[in-house]
């Protein structure tokens, strides 16, 4: 049989901002046993009480699809929008990277992060913590690039997503 | 404005009489205390105290499924809760609206491991449709006309409501349920034109078609039946259903091809097959049903009507979702079939049922007779036969007796036949007969047990004396947990580990113990008296029915197989169990 791929997709969910509402997102995922890479909730309009939830997560096109429905029955959901079917979206994610180094691996941090557009936000002596966004990708190559030069902590928020272009979601 | 200030267990009586509601089944606590000193105040609603809380959620699932109306539960806190969990997923599986009412510690003490504090709202969250902790009295009387609101609308389900002790006493304003709803849950009940018209479409262009119905039918209320009944009609198309949609379609109907699925019959499972267009009503292809998904009616295309989203591709791709309630689909269809005036292809019909009553020929839910010992089947059928003509309501619990209470009762009916399908939990049947004996108190009720099942429930043969129910538990007493056994034989060489009912009560003198009749046969020339002294009797009555112990469940697709691979008997190979069909349950 043909191999079914798997596809990494970007969900956008408005929730009512209600107590227990997070718990019920990840307990549908860990309970049916869908992958969740990343995922980042704020409120975002406190008048109305919303919040909005996204989820990075992969599967094959009919789990996706399923999450998508299962999402779309809890009571507290109001809307879900699986942005990268409804392309084009921008995605953006930003990480804290702290690096511990001296002499030339001090020189060749701040080189790097300059070419990243990292931004320096704390430092002494002998470190450095570094802000950095941009799409998940340009993130792991800035820190792999910061490993051998002595990375220490990084902390990301995971992907927040939306669609280009005038419409709400 | 004044007179609506009351306190929150005044509040919710009042808000369940607003609903409606005439009965709950519950079990008193300290975390309930005030709502209970409510229900003592008042005459409109009786409480009907069960003896187990689980035993209150399958009794408010009987009243719920043969009513069609909500079924209410209250219960205490912690243990009251958790006893609670196994009914309510119980309901959540096989759809059955439930408002849930749990008693909880005051909002002061949350958190601290107080005296019989659990995480209700954490343990139920995913056994239940929703739940609510509710934090304030003034919150209450909003929270619970919701919680019916989301029970009863779109798919249906069970809710919870769990309510902190210092929330009952405190004062709060009562509000009415209005325009009751929810601000985003608003489940589509009519489907689109388009897609109706295209459903018609293809239904008119089949050659080999069925109709593959569920419990969706029942749900969606008596008039979905009555409509696919005429749609059936029109069409002359063949119709299946699953467990849970026994009765929709009369089983004297001329087109009925009895249950699908696992333990359903060789034409229903084969029609299945060999089908060029499945019309899904209400039904959701789970495995049960489909063995082996990538054989599962491998050139039909499929049409899948259904109100939850989520049943849609979920286990078999569809080319056709029809998003909508049953009744409202089944009737959009049948006006646009009228309208533009579809017609069937009749000589490939006439071909198609030729081939359909072949395998109806096969018989395939005959048995071998026995002049010695009462089989099991015969049983049923003998049941059957003497209460057909009455208002009968079968509950069952799980195993093979209700497997064969699905084969040989036969349904003419909706909402007359209760069994717990999704979930699959032994100690059902009891308690929802108490349920639907309560909502049908003219109506003849009958458990269909096994000796090992009825066990699990037993102490509400309680509830049914104390509240003068005369249901009947007919035991189909083989002295094995039989399902188990027979998966034993098929998959572990006849290595009976664990499944021999050691030790048995005498269920005549537990009958009696209970204030409850006792009635045992094991000769098959008995069995018809004995049915009949039952069925006469004014109070409850155990029937400890001795059936042949060995008998196996037939027909059978075994795990891991497809439909034209069943087994139709025990001298009879069906298909080489592969390693994977070991791996399935
Ligand atoms: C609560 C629960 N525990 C275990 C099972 C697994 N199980 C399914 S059928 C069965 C045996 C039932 O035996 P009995 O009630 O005597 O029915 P029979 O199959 O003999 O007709 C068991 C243990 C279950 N379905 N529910
Ligand atoms: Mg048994």
């Amino acid at each position: 049989m043909e191999e079914i791929l798997e596809e990494r997709h970007t969900l956008a969910v408005l929730v009512d901002n209600e107590a227990g509402v997070l718990a019920r997102v990840i307990g549908l995922f860990s309970g049916r046993g869908y992958n969740i890479e990343s995922l980042t909730v704020a409120a975002v309009d406190q008048a109305a009480h919303m919040s909005r939830i996204t989820v990075v997560t992969n599967g094959t096109p009919m789990v996706i699809q399923q999450i998508r429905a299962q999402l779309e029955r809890l009571v507290p959901v109001h809307k879900v929008v699986d942005l990268t079917l409804q392309a084009p979206s921008v995605e953006r994610e930003m990480a804290l990277i702290k690096v511990a180094c001296s002499g030339e691996k001090r020189v060749e941090a701040l080189r790097l992060s300059d070419a990243f557009r990292a931004r320096v936000i704390d430092t002494t002596h002998t470190s450095f913590v570094f802000e950095v966004t941009g799409a998940p990708s340009k993130l792991n190559a800035f820190i792999s690039l910061m490993r051998p030069l002595g990375l220490v902590d990084v902390s990301r928020t995971g992907v927040v997503a939306i669609a280009r272009g005038p419409e709400a979601m | 404005m004044s007179g609506r200030e009351m306190t929150g267990a005044a509040i919710v009586l009042k808000a369940l009489k607003d609903q409606g509601v005439d009965t709950i089944f519950g079990y008193p606590g300290g975390a309930v205390l005030p709502i209970y000193d409510e229900i003592f105040k008042q005459e409109g609603i009786r409480h009907i105290l069960v003896r187990h809380e689980q035993g209150a959620v399958h009794a408010a699932e009987g009243y719920a499924r043969s009513t069609g109306k909500p079924g209410v539960v209250l219960v205490t806190s912690g243990p009251g809760a958790t006893n609670a969990v196994t009914g309510l997923l119980d309901a959540l599986m096989d759809s059955i609206p439930l408002v849930c009412l749990t008693g909880q510690v005051p909002t002061s003490l949350i958190g601290n491991d107080a005296f019989q504090e659990a995480d209700t709202v954490g343990i139920t969250r995913p056994c239940t449709k929703h739940n609510w902790l509710v934090q304030s009295a003034d919150n209450l009387a909003r929270t619970i006309h919701e919680a019916f609101y989301v029970a009863t609308n779109g798919r249906p389900g069970p809710v919870v409501v769990d309510i902190p002790k210092d929330v009952q006493f405190a004062t709060g304003t009562y509000v009415g349920p209005g325009q009751a709803g929810h601000k985003t849950y608003k489940p589509q009940v009519k489907a689109p034109t388009d897609v109706i018209a295209e459903a018609v479409a293809m239904m008119g262009a089949a050659k080999k078609p069925i109709f593959y119905t569920g419990g969706g039918v029942i749900n969606a209320g008596p008039k979905a039946s009555q409509l696919l009944r005429q749609f059936v009609e029109m069409t002359n198309y063949p119709v299946t259903s699953t467990l849970m949609g026994l009765g929709a379609y009369p089983a004297s109907g001329d087109n009925w091809l009895g249950m699908l699925g696992m333990h359903g019959t060789y034409e229903a499972n084969n029609t299945m097959h060999d089908a060029d267009l499945i019309i899904c009503v209400g039904a959701r292809f789970d495995d049960r049903v489909t063995g082996r998904v990538d054989a599962f009616a491998p050139d039909a295309k499929k049409i899948h009507i259904d109100i939850d989203a989520s049943s849609i591709n979920k286990n078999i791709f569809v080319d056709l979702p029809v998003i909508g309630d049953c009744a409202h689909v089944l009737e959009d269809m049948i006006r646009v079939w009228r309208s533009k005036s579809v017609q069937t292809d009749k000589p490939a019909l006439e071909t198609w049922w030729r081939q359909i009553n072949t395998w109806r020929a096969r018989k395939c839910l005959d048995y071998k007779k026995s002049e010695k010992t009462i089989k099991p089947q015969y049983a049923i059928e003998r049941l059957y036969e003497l209460t057909k003509d009455r208002d009968t309501y079968i509950t069952t619990e799980v195993g093979q007796h209700q497997m064969w209470a699905a084969q040989h009762f036969h349904f003419e009916e909706p909402n007359h036949w209760m069994t717990s399908g999704g979930l699959g939990t032994m100690g059902y049947g009891l308690p929802a007969a108490v349920g639907v004996q309560l909502a049908h108190p003219d109506a003849l009720v009958i458990d269909i047990a096994g000796e090992a099942s009825i066990q699990m429930m037993t102490q509400e043969m309680s509830t049914a004396i104390q509240f003068r129910l005369p249901v009947n538990v007919f035991i189909l007493n083989n002295e094995y947990m039989g399902m188990v056994r027979q998966w034993q034989d098929l998959l572990h060489g006849g290595r009976y580990s664990q499944s021999y009912s050691e030790a048995l009560p005498d269920f005549v003198k537990l009958a009696e113990a209970y204030g409850a009749k006792g009635i045992r046969v094991s000769d098959p020339a008995d069995l018809d008296e004995a049915i009949l002294e039952m069925i006469n009797s004014p109070v409850p009555v155990i029937f400890d029915c001795l059936v042949d112990k060995k008998e196996n469940c037939y027909p059978m697709i075994p795990s891991g197989a497809a439909h034209n691979e069943m087994i139709l008997g025990d001298d009879q190979d069906g298909a080489e169990i592969t390693e994977e069909g070991k791996m399935l349950v």
